[in-house]
């Protein structure tokens, strides 16, 4: 009797918290979609911006609930605290003052949004036929027991060592060639 | 739906206490930030009245010690004026945005044994990402309020805080090796079983670095580029008046009380003592931690007006040089070394 009472109560425990992880899952996911069409849909490129943050707040806050803090850590600090703030730099630098009364679509979107949609049923197609296998080493108890942080660590840098250096190689060519052009435009030194 | 009844549910009442236990805690952590901050301009007017041979303020109490809040209320009751043409919206969020992000990074503080609001994995990765958010405050106020000097003084920011930001992450990851954690209270303990018991013996490269960065990332002189009076007039804010004016100064301060704060956990030694002192004299074991950690935070930011009283404006393209040529290759070093050190002991 009581084995059976305190199963029931496991349970349902573990129902309410899918249940809440559903609830969370769906605002989340709300809100992403709904920041995104709002950051390609403002006629402001500044308030794009913001609202571009606003969603990368909400992806960082997908990934706490994978058991992923280190992630939604780097996705805020690198996306929100550098990449975006360049964007905004350059939005400063090009001064779009002037445009942002104009026209916001180029007359080719019924063109951009078929190659849009066609993209995305490529990418659900092979998510139809996705099967969930058995868990591998790192299971949530696994990577909580040694936090995320020294999880991820000891997987990028032991199995998957050649990918993580082969994408840095690429993005120092990136980094190389960008001082390059950014170089070759002045001959005489006094004009750097 | 079975998320209320969870919260309502007998066995959850342990979640409520919880709640309510970490509401308290931020109740309190905010009301002592918040009079720090108060009492840190008089600190501030003070010490470099005192080094320029003045008296600083005088008025107001005794020996002004009223001062603060005189201005608080002045601030408090002043006219709220925005500019024609300003981006209301943008406006209106840019000090919230500048003062909330620094309020949050107080959440991972420990502040002495086992108090900590938010007890996570990840602090020092948290702090620096409410850093980069802090970022958003200036360079949204320089731009809504459609006035040049704002505009220039966010744009200023803009630069300073993304290339600075980098060498003051990197100044930490010797830190994050050498304790082997993210946790602000396991980089503490981790200090305290150390032979110095602090870091800041070993890790002086990093060190230095970090305390430069500091200080450009607080906007603080001899870096305060993006509010130089001189030039710019305020900086970004020069278009603010009354509160949302005090909300950029409280975000400040917060920010400098925040950037001690993790001098002090990450190469101080927290709210510990070493070993060695106390073996001296033991009578200190008595001291609470909280006491320690806030002569240590109280000391950085000694720091803070010191530098500001002594040293001039750098110029634009020397703060630049010093972030990209000197600190990032210095903090890069200091990994290597760092890292090498840790595989052969």
């Amino acid at each position: 009797m009581m084995t059976r009472r305190s199963s029931a109560g496991a349970d349902r425990k573990r129902r309410d918290r899918m249940a809440i992880n559903q609830f969370f899952f769906g605002y989340f996911a709300f809100v992403i979609i709904l920041t995104a069409l709002l950051v390609v849909t403002r006629k402001n490129p500044v308030h794009s911006v913001l609202w571009m943050l606003v969603m990368f707040f909400h992806v960082a806050g997908l990934y706490l609930f994978l058991n992923a803090e280190f992630m939604a850590a780097v996705q805020i600090i690198v996306y929100a605290g550098a990449i975006l703030v360049l964007y905004v730099f350059l939005i400063f630098l090009l001064n779009l003052k002037e445009e942002i009364q104009g026209e916001h679509y180029v007359g080719e979107w019924p063109m951009g949004l078929t190659l849009a949609l066609s993209v995305l049923v490529v990418i659900l197609i092979p998510l139809a036929g996705m099967k969930v296998k058995p868990f591998g080493k790192w299971s949530i108890a696994a990577i909580s027991k040694e936090t995320h942080t020294v999880a991820l660590g000891k997987v990028l840098y032991t199995g998957y060592l050649f990918p993580f250096e082969v994408a840095s190689i690429i993005l120092l060519v990136a980094i190389v060639g960008a001082v390059f052009l950014a170089r070759g435009k002045s001959d005489s030194p006094e004009d750097e | 739906m079975h998320f209320f009844e969870t919260i309502i549910q007998p066995g959850s009442f342990d979640v409520i206490v919880n709640i309510v236990i970490i509401a308290l805690k931020i109740v309190v952590v905010v009301a002592v930030a918040l009079l720090h901050v108060a009492y840190a301009t008089y600190f501030e007017r003070k010490t470099i009245g005192h080094m320029q041979v003045r008296m600083g303020p005088m008025e107001v109490g005794w020996h002004g010690l009223l001062q603060p809040i005189a201005d608080g209320l002045k601030l408090f009751f002043k006219e709220d004026i925005i500019p024609a043409n300003a981006d209301k919206p943008v406006f209106y969020l840019a000090p919230l945005i500048s003062m909330m992000a620094a309020l949050a990074s107080l959440s991972v503080i420990p502040f002495f044994n086992n108090f900590v609001i938010a007890d996570i994995n990840i602090g020092l990765l948290f702090i620096l990402a409410m850093s980069s958010l802090g970022a958003y405050g200036v360079i949204l106020a320089g731009w809504s309020s459609n006035s040049k000097y704002a505009f220039l003084g966010g744009l200023r920011s803009s630069a300073q805080v993304i290339s600075y930001e980098v060498p003051l992450g990197l100044s930490l990851v010797g830190v994050m090796i050498m304790a082997g954690s993210l946790n602000l209270q396991d980089i503490v303990r981790a200090q305290q079983n150390y032979p110095t018991g602090f870091y800041a013996i070993p890790q002086i490269i990093g060190f230095f670095v970090f305390i430069v960065a500091a200080f450009a990332e607080t906007n603080r002189a001899p870096f305060d580029l993006p509010e130089a009076e001189n030039e710019l007039v305020a900086g970004y804010f020069v278009e603010y008046s009354g509160i949302r004016f005090a909300l950029f100064y409280l975000g400040e301060y917060v920010g400098m009380i925040i950037m001690s704060s993790i001098a002090v956990t990450c190469f101080l030694g927290g709210w510990t003592i070493p070993h060695y002192i106390l073996n001296v004299a033991p009578f200190l074991s008595k001291i609470p931690g909280v006491i320690v950690f806030a002569a240590k935070v109280y000391l950085g930011m000694f720091v803070y007006y010191w530098v500001r009283a002594t040293l001039p404006r750098y110029r634009y393209d020397q703060l630049m040089a010093i972030g990209w040529k000197v600190l990032i290759p210095l903090a890069l070093l200091n990994i290597v070394i760092t890292g090498f050190i840790k595989l052969l002991v």
